[in-house]
C-alpha cells in the first residue's frame, strides 16, 4: 500500500468551476448526507410521521368531541389546516438541531477546508427540512382523509393550500437556522426552539377561533403568521374558516398575507443566518 | 519568498483572548519536502495549521500556500490543500466510502470521478473491506487512515497533518509513517505537527521546534542534535561512592551530576571507541562496583530539554484545563 499510494500520473483537479451548477451540486451533496443520516436513524423522523398522525387523531376525536362549530361544520374540516400549522411549525426545529450538531462537531472543520460553496451547509439543511415538511404534510393529509376531512375546492386549490404551508415551513427553517447557529448545542437549540415555536403555533387560529381570546392574545393571534397561513389554507381547501369575519388585514387577505409573511421571513432570516454563520466560524 | 516554496509564512501572530497562541513565526517548506513542527500541547502548532488551512485568520503576518495568500485568496488555497485535523472531521453516520464520495463531490469532482477515487483510496489505505461500514464502527487507526485518505481525494499538492498519530497504537503509527513517506515520494509537500520527537526525527526533512507560540530552534534532525552537543554517559553504581565522580573526570566533557542517593551519575561525554569499556575499567580499578553503564546518543528529547528547559511531555493542557479558570482558557496545541 505504500508504493502505489499516488500512482496515477495526473492529479484529479477539481474540474468544475464555482457556477450555479456547482452550488446546486454542493447543496445536493449535503442534502444527500442529511438524508443518509435520517435513513440510518428513521426515528429522527417521528416528529413528521408518528407525531402528526397522533396529533391529528387526538385532536379530531378528543377536541372534536367537545367543540361545535357554527353552521353545522365538521370539526375535522376545521382541524386539518390547524394540524398542518402545529406540526409544520414545530418540525422546523429540525434545522436548528441539525445545524447545531454540525457546527459543534469536528466535521465543520473539514467542510471549511474544502473548495466548496460555503452557504451550501445552510441551504442543504433547509432543503432537508423542506423534504421532511413534505412528508409531514403527506401524513397529516392522509390521516385527515381517513378520518373524514373533505376539501371542498379543486385539486389545484388544495395543492395551493399545501403550498402556502410548505413555503411558510421553509421560511421558518431559516429562522431556526439562526437559532441553531447561535446555540451552544443541539439540546439547547431544541429547548429554545420549542419555547418560541410552541406558543407561536398555539396562540393563533390554528386550533380554536380567536374571537374569544383575551384582547392582547387576540391581537397577537390575528397578526401571527401562523394564523395567516392557516386561514389561507382553510380558504384554499374550502374548509370552515372562522377568521374570515375578523377585521384584521391578514385575516381578510390570508393568502396574500401568508405569502408576504413567508417572503419577509426568508428575506430577513436567510441573510441573517449567513451572517451569523460567518461570524460563528470566523476565528 | 523562494520560488519553489509551497508553504511560506512570515511573522504569523494569533491570540485568543488573552492567550497568545502564535507570537510571530516564519515557516518555509519547499516543494516536495516534509516539515515537522514539533512542540508540546499548547505550543501553537494547531493554530499555525488552522491559519494555513484558512480555518483561522492571523492577527498579523503573511502566509501563502501553493502561492496563494491564505487571507485574501482562501478559495484558491482550499483547492490546493488536503488537511487532516486532530479531532474527528468525518461523518460518523456515513460509511467510509460515503465519506470519501461526499468529500470528493464537495471538492468539485463529478459523481463518477468521486466514486472511482473512493475505491482507489480505500484500496490504497487497506480499507476496502471496511468501506461499506459506518464510521462509528472503525478503530482509531482506521479512522485516522480514512481521515488522511479524505485529505487526498483531489490529490492536492500540499498536505497538512495535525498530529496524525496522536493516540494510535505503535503498529498503526508505523503504518501511518509509511503512508506519509510515500506521499512525499510522490512529490507532495507536507507540513506535519507532532508532539513525538521520534516522529519528527523519522519523517521530517526539516524540523522547527515551537514553544509558547515561538520557534525556538530549527534545522535538520542532525543539526538540532548537534546543538545539544555530544553524547551523555549514565552510570549506575551498586552503592554510593564519593570517589566515583573523580574516577569519571578524565572521560567527561563537563560537570558530573550525582543523584541524591549517590548511586547514579550523569555527564556529557565525547563518545569514542571503547568508551564504556574504559569507564567500567577505571571504576573497577578504583574499587567501585558498577551495575550499569550507558552511553546515550542525544535524542530530540534532549534537544527539547536543552532548548526549552522543560521536558517535551509537560502536561500544559491538563494543568490549564483543571485549573480554576478552566472554562475560560482555550488551549490550542
Amino acid at each position: 500500500m505504500t508504493t502505489a499510494l499516488l500512482d496515477a500520473p495526473t492529479r484529479v483537479t477539481p474540474s468544475r468551476p464555482m457556477g450555479i451548477a456547482r452550488r446546486f451540486s454542493d447543496v445536493s451533496s449535503l442534502t444527500w448526507r442529511n438524508i443518509v443520516h435520517i435513513a440510518r436513524e428513521p426515528l429522527q423522523l417521528s416528529d413528521v410521521t408518528i407525531q402528526p398522525v397522533l396529533f391529528t387523531l387526538l385532536f379530531v376525536y378528543v377536541f372534536g368531541a367537545g367543540v361545535t362549530l357554527g353552521g353545522g361544520a365538521h370539526y375535522v374540516d376545521f382541524a386539518i389546516a390547524g394540524m398542518l400549522a402545529l406540526n409544520l411549525t414545530t418540525s422546523a426545529m429540525g434545522t436548528a438541531v441539525g445545524l447545531s450538531n454540525d457546527l459543534n462537531g469536528g466535521i465543520i472543520n473539514r467542510f471549511r477546508t474544502l473548495p466548496m460553496w460555503r452557504p451550501a451547509i445552510l441551504v442543504g439543511r433547509s432543503v432537508t427540512d423542506f423534504l421532511t415538511a413534505v412528508i409531514c404534510t403527506f401524513f397529516v393529509a392522509v390521516t385527515g382523509l381517513l378520518v373524514g376531512w373533505r376539501p371542498e375546492t379543486g385539486i389545484l386549490s388544495v395543492l395551493g393550500g399545501f403550498g402556502v404551508f410548505l413555503l411558510f415551513s421553509y421560511a421558518l427553517s431559516w429562522a431556526c437556522a439562526c437559532l441553531g447557529i447561535i446555540s451552544k448545542g443541539p439540546e439547547s437549540a431544541q429547548g429554545v426552539g420549542l419555547v418560541i415555536l410552541f406558543p407561536l403555533s398555539i396562540v393563533s387560529n390554528a386550533l380554536v377561533p380567536t374571537a374569544h381570546m383575551p384582547a392582547p392574545l387576540r391581537v397577537f393571534a390575528n397578526w401571527n403568521p401562523v394564523s395567516a397561513v392557516t386561514a389561507a389554507a382553510r380558504t384554499l381547501f374550502g374548509n370552515p374558516n372562522p377568521s374570515a369575519i375578523v377585521q384584521a388585514w391578514p385575516m381578510q387577505h390570508p393568502v396574500a398575507a401568508s405569502l408576504l409573511w413567508s417572503i419577509a421571513i426568508i428575506a430577513f432570516f436567510a441573510p441573517l443566518a449567513t451572517f451569523l454563520y460567518r461570524r460563528r466560524t470566523k476565528e | 519568498m523562494p520560488a519553489d516554496s509551497m508553504i511560506h509564512a512570515e511573522g504569523l501572530t494569533k491570540h485568543y483572548g488573552a492567550t497568545i497562541a502564535l507570537g510571530g513565526i516564519d515557516l518555509d517548506v519547499p516543494a516536495g519536502a516534509i516539515l515537522g513542527v514539533l512542540g508540546p500541547n499548547g505550543a501553537g502548532k494547531t493554530t499555525a495549521v488552522r491559519i494555513l488551512t484558512t480555518l483561522a485568520l492571523p492577527d498579523g503576518g503573511h502566509a501563502t500556500v501553493a502561492g496563494h495568500n491564505v487571507v485574501t485568496d482562501g478559495a484558491a488555497v482550499r483547492r490546493n490543500i488536503g488537511a487532516t485535523a486532530q479531532d474527528a472531521t468525518l461523518d460518523d453516520m456515513l460509511t467510509g466510502r460515503q465519506n470519501l464520495i461526499m468529500i470528493g463531490r464537495l471538492s468539485g469532482l463529478r459523481r463518477a470521478e468521486a466514486a472511482a477515487r473512493s475505491v482507489e483510496l480505500l484500496e490504497q489505505f487497506n480499507l476496502t473491506d471496511a468501506g461499506g461500514r459506518v464510521l462509528k464502527s472503525y478503530s482509531g487507526g482506521m479512522r485516522r487512515r480514512l481521515d488522511l485518505a479524505a485529505g487526498l481525494v483531489t490529490r492536492p499538492p500540499v498536505i497538512f497533518l495535525d498530529e496524525p498519530t496522536t493516540g494510535l497504537d505503535p503498529t498503526s503509527r508505523v503504518r501511518m509513517w509509511e503512508v506519509i513517506r510515500s506521499l512525499v515520494a510522490d512529490g507532495v509537500t507536507v507540513l506535519l505537527t507532532t508532539q513525538y520527537l521520534d516522529e519528527a526525527d523519522e519523517l521530517a526533512d526539516q524540523i522547527v521546534v515551537v514553544d509558547h507560540g515561538l520557534i525556538i530552534a530549527e534545522g535538520t534532525s542532525a543539526e538540532l542534535k548537534a546543538q545539544v552537543g555530544g553524547a551523555r554517559l549514565d552510570v549506575t553504581l551498586s552503592e554510593a561512592n564519593s570517589a566515583a565522580a573523580g574516577a569519571l573526570a578524565k572521560f567527561v566533557a563537563g560537570e558530573v551530576q550525582v543523584s541524591h542517593d549517590g548511586r547514579r551519575l550523569r555527564a556529557p561525554v565525547q563518545s569514542g571507541a571503547g568508551l564504556a569499556t574504559s569507564v567500567v575499567r577505571a571504576l573497577d580499578n578504583a574499587g567501585i562496583v558498577v551495575d550499569d553503564v550507558e552511553v546515550h546518543q542525544p535524542s530530540l528529547d534532549d534537544v527539547f530539554f536543552a532548548l526549552t528547559g522543560h521536558p517535551s511531555e509537560e502536561p500544559v493542557e491538563e494543568e490549564m484545563l483543571t485549573g480554576p479558570s478552566a472554562k475560560k482558557v482555550k488551549v490550542r496545541s
